[in-house]
């Protein structure tokens, strides 16, 4: 953005960023299912949606990452074809990474100058003329020889920023920058924001926080399941109250609960349909209510982990589990999670605080204890890392079943193989949990993963489990399998072992829990009972709410 | 309406797949011992070894008549030393030896995705300890004891040399390529040092400083009147167990599993920093035995700056072999008999001696070639190619 651009006014009536019927197929998922936006000269446009909803998609578009299998884009009214992230900032679109793009061990200027190279030399004093410009644009101090290493996080976020708007003369994409910032980072950027709209920017921006898109935000647009579920223009954010637009974005998110569960029954009338002798999945529908529920089987008293530069870290974690319960994690992904789910695993010692697990009667403390261990009292992990992992790719289905319990008997004595009692033990998994692979010997890389995810889930559930953590169980799977998956959670439940269920979709946890967690920042910020209000109240603390 | 349209879809999707890999399994696409997986096995060794070593016979047969030497001759006489003469084959045998111990370490640790190439270090420590105290020792103890004592003493060296690596890596996960190279310098020098300071022989008039000799019959005994000394055995032996370990024991199996996917150990709760120093330990303890066994089995001594730096021309065999012991044995008898009969070659051939290296190479080269051409062709990818005319094509069409 020039000096002298800033102050030039819309005078055009085609909007800077035109986008019409947008649509991007991977493999197995619509990304984005025609999508049409328009961004404006001047606004700041907040995009807001679950994980997996398409805005990353919509973005690495817009910067030139990735190319869409449908749609135009009109800029300025012209039609543009983005072909490459060159390209884009040759546009004058500038993007903000979730992640760090930054050469640690470079000073700032050489991080700015990096990729704009004359010849075969860096332009230092060029660099340090336009550095300066948009340092005093965006109000802040920028030390040109810091080393950008050295530098907090949300000075390195300012260094991004100005790396974006290097060339960004148009607009300024940011997906989720507030994560990783305090609340005092996420003001100063609000008045970035402010003076970067009045010379006339067009700013994009993704945010998981409802109050600060309806603070820093000109118009919203939720996307849901890749498409425009709804937006909320400048007018109308103007003038209302936030908490009714908070509300009515909520409901544009999550959906009412009629059309919610209306999809989900239709959804089981056709799984019954194609298999009528599975009648065991009507009990899919009912409630998660009617179990009963036992002791205490895992306490976790002021588990607490540092915070890194890539981790909120865990701040004294409070969690009862009894016997037979389903605990739902809630929560934006990011937040603690996998934090969480690795403390209890073994994966990872706690800093602070106690686990202890009923075993033999009695609670045992465990946080101590290695994974191993643990997996022998009962206490699994289903993984959703499946391939990178929960499993080694390059070794057969047999072998990732039993790879939590080598030199375990009867699989090795005197530490020798036996691949007849592993073979077997691979044969009843495969039938038992309906594993599609052509051999026991098959690499498990090659199997589609849902059946990966079946394999894991055999490993961890085959012998005698008391409890399970179950991080994002049904995360990219096809319908069926899905379901399988929480058929098998529900049906341990209702013989007696426990569950913590991790996931991002709430639809998920509000089907399968008995009780909820809601994780923000590495802390639990609300425990909600399933409920007709439980749906609302997550909602509402997932989207930056207080405690109720 | 949408959202159940979907479902069905993906419903669909599911059944075609479930009748595709039923319809596999009748076409008998499954694995296990059957008749076009043993055809498929002698394709991939001709592809994968025949073939290469053809090439770089042809080629190096090629640059001798380009030098004006006759490349039948040059070959006949690798072939007659190296494996029909009878003291050639023994030489080639004797060779092997340190080679194949050499090779167990590599196997160990690359199984295990530990990058130890400070092997030269470790194989002279050990070599240069056993050379300084072996003749020293046998007077003192009966042959067999002395020849056990040198032998764990040289492996115990080789291991111990590795603890700095190891533990860097463990605690601090710094790659080891850099530290056991480095090592290995040190190492070099070091095993120089030993011997022309500790263990220098007391005999007057020497050229180069070196080591008391150890007698003839005190040396490791040798194999059915041969001169070819038992070293070769422990050789086998140990690339033979490294081969078993790695397929059949629990050792093995973490060891793989920490070599294929460190995330996995540590999910599966494998104890990661406990298993990277076992695997230095074990790899270093190969190479400091290659090392005794070189010493006691054919030297006798160790002059200063003595350094055969034979690991590193292992490196690659190991992996073409993909750590299978038995292809491994056959990459190091292929080795040797160039070599040996390399060094008669090219001597006849008024060629330099660097000449026979020069062959290695080019068997490695095109070994390495072959393998590329294979994975890509399982990963079902086009060939260089069709992928270079590919992109003339577009560049043509798109005007540059």
């Amino acid at each position: 953005m020039d000096a002298e651009s800033a102050g030039s006014v819309k005078d055009s009536i085609a909007p800077l960023i035109e986008i019409t019927g947008i649509t991007k197929r991977f493999p197995g998922v619509l990304a984005n299912d025609d999508i049409s936006l328009s961004i404006e000269k001047g606004e700041v446009h907040c995009l807001l949606g679950e994980n997996g909803a398409g805005k990353s998609t919509l973005i690495s578009i817009l910067s030139g990452m990735t190319r869409p299998d449908a749609g135009t884009i009109l800029i300025e009214g012209t039609e543009t074809e983005i072909n490459s992230p060159r390209q884009a900032l040759d546009l004058g679109i500038g993007t903000v990474y979730q992640h760090a793009t930054l050469v640690p061990t470079l000073t700032v200027l050489e991080n700015l100058i990096l990729g704009n190279t004359k010849g075969a030399t860096l332009d230092e004093s060029e660099g340090r003329r336009r550095l300066d410009e948009l340092a005093s644009i965006l109000g802040t101090d920028v030390d040109p020889n810091a080393v950008a290493g050295d530098l907090a996080l949300d000075e390195q976020q300012v260094i991004e920023i100005i790396k974006a708007l290097w060339k960004g003369k148009t607009a300024l994409i940011l997906d989720e920058p507030t994560a990783m910032l305090a609340p005092a980072g996420v003001a100063e950027l609000g008045k970035m924001f402010q003076r970067l709209k009045a010379g006339g920017l067009a700013i994009v921006f993704i945010t998981h926080m409802l109050h600060e898109a309806i603070e820093m935000g000109d118009r919203v647009t939720v996307l849901r399941q890749g498409r425009v579920a709804g937006s909320i223009g400048p007018d109308e954010l103007r003038s209302e109250q936030s908490e009714r637009l908070r509300d009515r974005i909520v409901e544009i998110m999550f959906g009412s609960e009629a059309t919610e569960l209306g999809d989900v029954a239709e959804l089981h009338v056709d799984v019954l349909e194609d298999h009528p002798d599975q009648g065991s999945l009507e009990k899919a529908t009912s409630d998660a209510g009617g179990r009963s529920i036992g002791a205490p089987i895992l306490k976790l008293d002021n588990v607490s982990l540092e915070a890194s530069p890539a981790s909120h870290g865990l701040h004294n974690i409070n969690l009862t589990i009894a016997e037979g319960e389903i605990l739902g994690i809630a929560g934006v992904g990011g937040n603690g999670q996998a934090e969480l789910a690795e403390v209890l695993a073994g994966q990872r010692r706690v800093d602070s605080g106690q686990i202890h697990l009923l075993h033999d009667g009695n609670l045992q403390r465990i946080d101590r204890l290695g994974v191993h261990a643990r997996g022998q009292m009962g206490l699994r992990y289903v993984s959703d890392d499946r391939r990178g992992e929960a499993t080694v790719g390059s070794m057969s289905v047999s072998i990732n079943l039993v790879l939590k319990k080598i030199g375990d008997a009867p699989f090795w004595r005197w530490h020798i193989m036996q691949a007849g009692e592993i073979q077997r033990n691979a044969e009843s998994a495969i039938e038992n949990f309906d594993i599609r692979t052509p051999s026991a010997d098959t690499n498990i890389s090659k199997l589609s993963g849902g059946n990966i995810q079946k394999v894991i889930l055999a490993r961890e559930t085959m012998s005698n489990p008391r409890i399970v953590i179950h991080n994002k169980p049904t995360h990219g799977l096809d319908v069926r399998t899905m379901l399988m998956v929480r058929e098998r959670i529900r049906q341990m439940a209702a013989e007696g072992v426990s569950a913590v269920v991790i996931s991002n979709h709430l639809e998920e946890l509000l089907d399968l829990c008995d009780r909820f967690a809601v994780l923000s920042k590495g802390r639990v910020i609300g425990i909600v009972e399933n409920g007709p209000d439980a749906e609302r109240h997550i909602g509402d603390l997932m989207v930056g709410g207080t405690v109720s | 309406m949408k959202a159940s349209d979907r479902v069905r879809t993906e419903l669909t999707d599911e059944n075609a797949d479930g009748r595709a890999s039923a319809s596999d399994r009748r076409n008998g696409k499954t694995s296990g011992p059957s008749e076009s997986s043993r055809t498929e096995k002698i394709r991939r060794a001709m592809l994968l070894t025949i073939l290469p070593l053809l090439a770089a016979i042809l080629t190096g047969g090629l640059l001798i008549l380009a030098l004006g030497e006759n490349p039948i001759a040059f070959y006949g006489t690798i072939i007659d030393r190296g494996i029909v003469s009878p003291s050639g084959l023994q030489e080639t045998l004797i060779r092997m030896a340190p080679l194949l111990l050499i090779a167990a370490g590599l196997i160990v640790a690359f199984s295990a995705g530990i990058w130890n190439l400070g092997g030269d270090g470790q194989f002279l420590l050990g070599a240069s300890l056993v050379g300084g105290l072996a003749a020293t020792v046998s007077d003192a103890m009966p042959r067999g004891l002395m020849l056990i004592f040198m032998l764990g003493m040289s492996a115990a060296v080789g291991g111990a040399w590795t603890i700095v690596p190891a533990l860097m890596k463990a605690r601090y996960g710094i790659n080891e390529i850099i530290t056991t190279l480095m090592m290995s310098a040190i190492g070099v020098n070091l095993a120089s040092l030993i011997v022309k300071v500790w263990f220098l022989t007391p005999e007057r008039g020497l050229q180069i400083p070196r080591t008391r000799i150890l007698d003839v019959s005190d040396r490791l005994p040798t194999l059915f009147g041969t001169r070819v000394h038992s070293g070769l055995v422990i050789g086998l032996v140990a690339v033979i167990a490294v081969h078993l370990m790695m397929r059949h024991t629990t050792l093995g199996l973490r060891l793989n599993v920490l070599g294929a996917n460190v995330k996995a150990a540590h999910h599966s709760g494998l104890k990661v920093s406990k298993l990277i120093v076992v695997t230095f330990l074990l790899s270093g303890m190969f190479m400091g035995l290659a090392g005794g066994v070189e010493v006691l089995g054919v030297q006798g001594l160790v002059r200063a700056g003595f350094n055969p730096a034979l690991t590193l021309v292992v490196v690659p065999l190991v992996f073409l072999a993909r750590m299978n012991g038995w292809v491994t044995i056959a990459f190091v008898f292929l080795l040797s008999v160039l070599t040996i009969g390399g060094e008669l070659a090219t001597r006849q051939a008024g060629l330099p001696n660097d000449f026979g290296l020069l062959i290695v190479a080019l068997v490695l080269i095109f070994m390495t070639v072959a393998e590329y051409f294979e994975a890509r062709r399982i990963r079902g990818e086009r060939t260089v190619w069709q992928t270079m005319s590919d992109r003339l094509l577009a560049r043509g069409g798109a005007g540059v």
